[in-house]
């Protein structure tokens, strides 16, 4: 596969199809504004004032650079336990550090000065977790435009200071109660929404899935992650990592960190799904526990019954509480480039409590289950090999949730 | 001449009626349809993320799944209708996963052994045709396509390539079961589409009565009425037949008539 390749970054072809997955699956209705989108995005991506004001506004109000930063300590410890000589460096791309907490902002800085070039008036956006939701009222905020971010009710429930953040920040948000009322039925709602208001609404998608143009674009938004640890790790240590692991929900912070490197072949890359209450059981693992298929926009993993039905997700992170995941991963997984593992709630949450004891930070639980695979991965490494993984968003939000789980009553 | 042309060729505007499968007795509700003077008939194929309809269509869905409708079940729904009604048109209505799942050419296969005449998948557009299209037309069953108020003139050549049996135009921009469009701009977007094109103009979403109904048949070929009916379904269960068959008739009258009573 790789010698019929001359790289892996030059995906998606001109129908937004990576290998045989993506594409634009849409309702007609929205066929001339996903076409709309992807000329305005071309002609935005050959424009150097675009690109001057996303940085400007990247490095002013979001902070980036992000930190990278050797974990000296959960290195040590996980040292202890590992055989003799083994026991991998582990690295943060620190993430969690920019404005609003994870790494979501990105992608909202991008999108919605894209709205602006295109006259839009109106955003909406779907939240699982409620970081993208936060981030997409934010960058609202910041340019005045009206916000409306549709939320499964469930997540809503157990994510209620990110509800409060966004009301403080002026979105209106609204609880969607079909299905689980998770983060497929916000999608579904918010599809709704769009269809209905066509001419004067954007659609700020979260992640790198839907439609074309929207993967594609996601992933260059979110590319600032890879680029920056690329040259910061080399800045460092002379050297690229070897193995590069982050959480996978639908996927934006992995696809961030991974695409940059995905043409150095001797960086292995690892992605980290929720395997919740395991892969036996109720999970949100779609492309270790799913299959192709169709939904929102794209052709990509899934998880479905034999007739095609999607079947509820379930994770302890509402960030990763969903059942399919962007179609470059499924591409990504099916040429081999990208291995893909999975990680249990209850491992999540052990991992989570390790790293706060032992480098004094509360991760979100979406990247707790990326540090849970680095935990697993690292001992059966040399010390002189380099772990990258990507700390994609802070716990804050989560406290509770944790406290749930190990019986603690706040 | 097939079905679907025998049913716009009568000399009247059509009406096309839809239910989902599985959702209530759905052989006598589809009988009572038929009864009623449905010229063509629409089969909705549950699915778990509706996401282009609206509140009546979800509820729908979700009754007939939570039932443990299957895809083998809709298919024998078809089979069966097919030959109680072997002149009726039946189009099987629905979103692009459950028609994939075991490949397109198992589903078109399928269809076509059930007597399925025309298929309407939302969310596969022409530009994603080949996941579809082509093992429809093999197995003899019409792609019906969708076109919107968002669909225009530059775009609507491609709409109607390979589209086959009637084109479906969607009224408002929105989702199924909500407001109605102005007859005004519904005129002219089926001038616009006849213009291109000699398949038949049905127009839907948004039409619950039967003087609605007749407004838009004045201007169309066909008028698509379906979240009303499956509404009916909703509030009368194992009674609603009888309901439905009363609203169809009174549909059918406002449909058929629309032009006489225009002109």
């Amino acid at each position: 596969m790789t010698d019929k390749l001359n790289s892996y970054r030059n995906q998606p072809d001109e129908h937004g199809h990576f290998g045989t997955y993506g594409g634009r699956y849409v309702a007609e209705t929205l066929m001339p504004l996903v076409l709309e989108l992807e000329r305005e995005y071309k002609a935005a991506k050959a424009d150097p004032a675009f690109h001057r004001q996303f940085e400007d506004l990247l490095e002013h109000y979001v902070g980036r650079p992000s930190p990278l930063y050797y974990a000296e300590s959960l290195t040590a410890k996980l040292r202890q336990d590992a055989p003799e000589g083994k026991g991998a460096q582990i690295w943060f791309k620190r993430d969690e550090l920019n404005h609003t907490g994870a790494h979501k902002i990105n992608n909202c800085i991008g999108q919605i000065l894209l709205a602006i070039r295109m006259g839009k008036t109106r955003i909406i956006a779907e939240t699982g977790a409620g970081q993208h939701g936060v981030a997409t009222a934010t960058v609202c905020a910041r340019f005045g435009l009206p916000c409306v971010v549709y939320m499964g009710a469930t997540d809503a429930a157990r994510q209620q200071p990110n509800v409060f953040r966004m009301k403080l920040l002026g979105a209106e948000v609204v609880p969607v109660q079909s299905g689980a009322a998770t983060l497929k039925d916000a999608m579904n709602e918010a599809l709704r929404d769009w269809v209905a208001n066509v001419d004067d609404t954007f659609y700020i998608i979260g992640t790198a899935a839907g439609p074309h143009p929207y993967p594609e674009l996601v992933r260059d938004f979110q590319s600032v992650i890879g680029r920056e640890a690329r040259e910061q790790l080399m800045n460092r240590t002379g050297r690229l990592p070897d193995m590069l692991v982050a959480a996978i929900g639908g996927g934006s912070n992995a696809i961030g960190l991974f695409h940059p490197f995905l043409d150095d072949r001797d960086v292995a890359m690892l992605g980290v799904e929720a395997a919740g209450h395991g892969l036996d059981k109720e999970h949100a693992a779609s492309l270790t526990g799913g299959a192709p298929g169709i939904l929102h926009g794209n052709k990509t993993y899934l998880l479905q019954d034999e007739d095609g039905q999607i079947t509820e997700a379930h994770s302890i992170s509402a960030g990763l509480d969903y059942p399919g995941i962007g179609p470059e991963h499924a591409w990504l997984k099916e040429n081999g480039r990208v291995e893909y593992t999975s990680i249990t709630d209850k491992e999540a949450l052990d991992a989570f409590q390790l790293l706060c004891r032992t480098e004094g930070i509360i991760p979100a639980l979406e990247p707790s289950h990326a540090i849970a695979a680095v935990a697993k991965r690292a001992r059966d490494m040399d010390q002189d090999q380099i772990i990258l993984a990507n700390l994609c968003g802070r716990g804050d939000k989560d406290i509770f949730t944790v406290a749930e789980a190990l019986g603690v009553d706040l | 001449m097939n079905r679907i042309e025998q049913a716009f060729g009568k000399g009247h505007p059509a009406l096309v009626c839809f239910l989902t499968a599985g959702d209530g007795d759905t052989a006598a509700n589809l009988d009572a349809l038929v009864e009623g003077g449905a010229d063509v008939v629409e089969l909705g194929m549950p699915f778990t993320d509706p996401m282009a309809d609206g509140p009546a269509i979800q509820a729908a869905d979700l009754r007939s799944l939570a039932k443990g409708t299957t895809t083998r079940d809709v298919l024998d729904i078809a089979a069966a209708f097919r030959s109680r009604h072997p002149d009726v048109p039946l189009v099987l209505m629905g979103y692009a996963n459950p028609m994939v799942r075991r490949g397109p050419e198992w589903f078109a296969a399928e269809a076509a052994k059930a007597g399925v005449d025309g298929v309407i998948c939302v969310d596969i557009p022409p530009e994603e045709d080949a996941s579809l299209g082509p093992a429809l037309r093999d197995n003899g069953i019409a792609p019906i396509r969708l076109a919107t108020p968002t669909t225009n003139a530059r775009r609507l050549p491609a709409v109607l390539e390979g589209s086959a049996g009637f084109l479906y135009y969607v009224s408002v921009a929105g989702i199924t079961g909500m407001q109605q469009a102005a007859a005004g701009s519904v005129d002219r977007a089926v001038a616009d589409i006849k213009a291109k094109s000699d398949l038949p103009v049905a127009v839907g979403f948004g039409v619950r009565t039967p003087e609605q109904a007749a407004t838009i048949a004045a201007v169309a070929d066909g008028v698509v009425v379906g979240s009303a009916l499956v509404e009916l379904v909703g509030e009368h269960g194992e009674n609603a037949p009888t309901h439905i068959r009363e609203l169809t008739q009174a549909l059918a009258q406002a449909v058929h008539n629309a032009r006489k009573d225009a002109a």
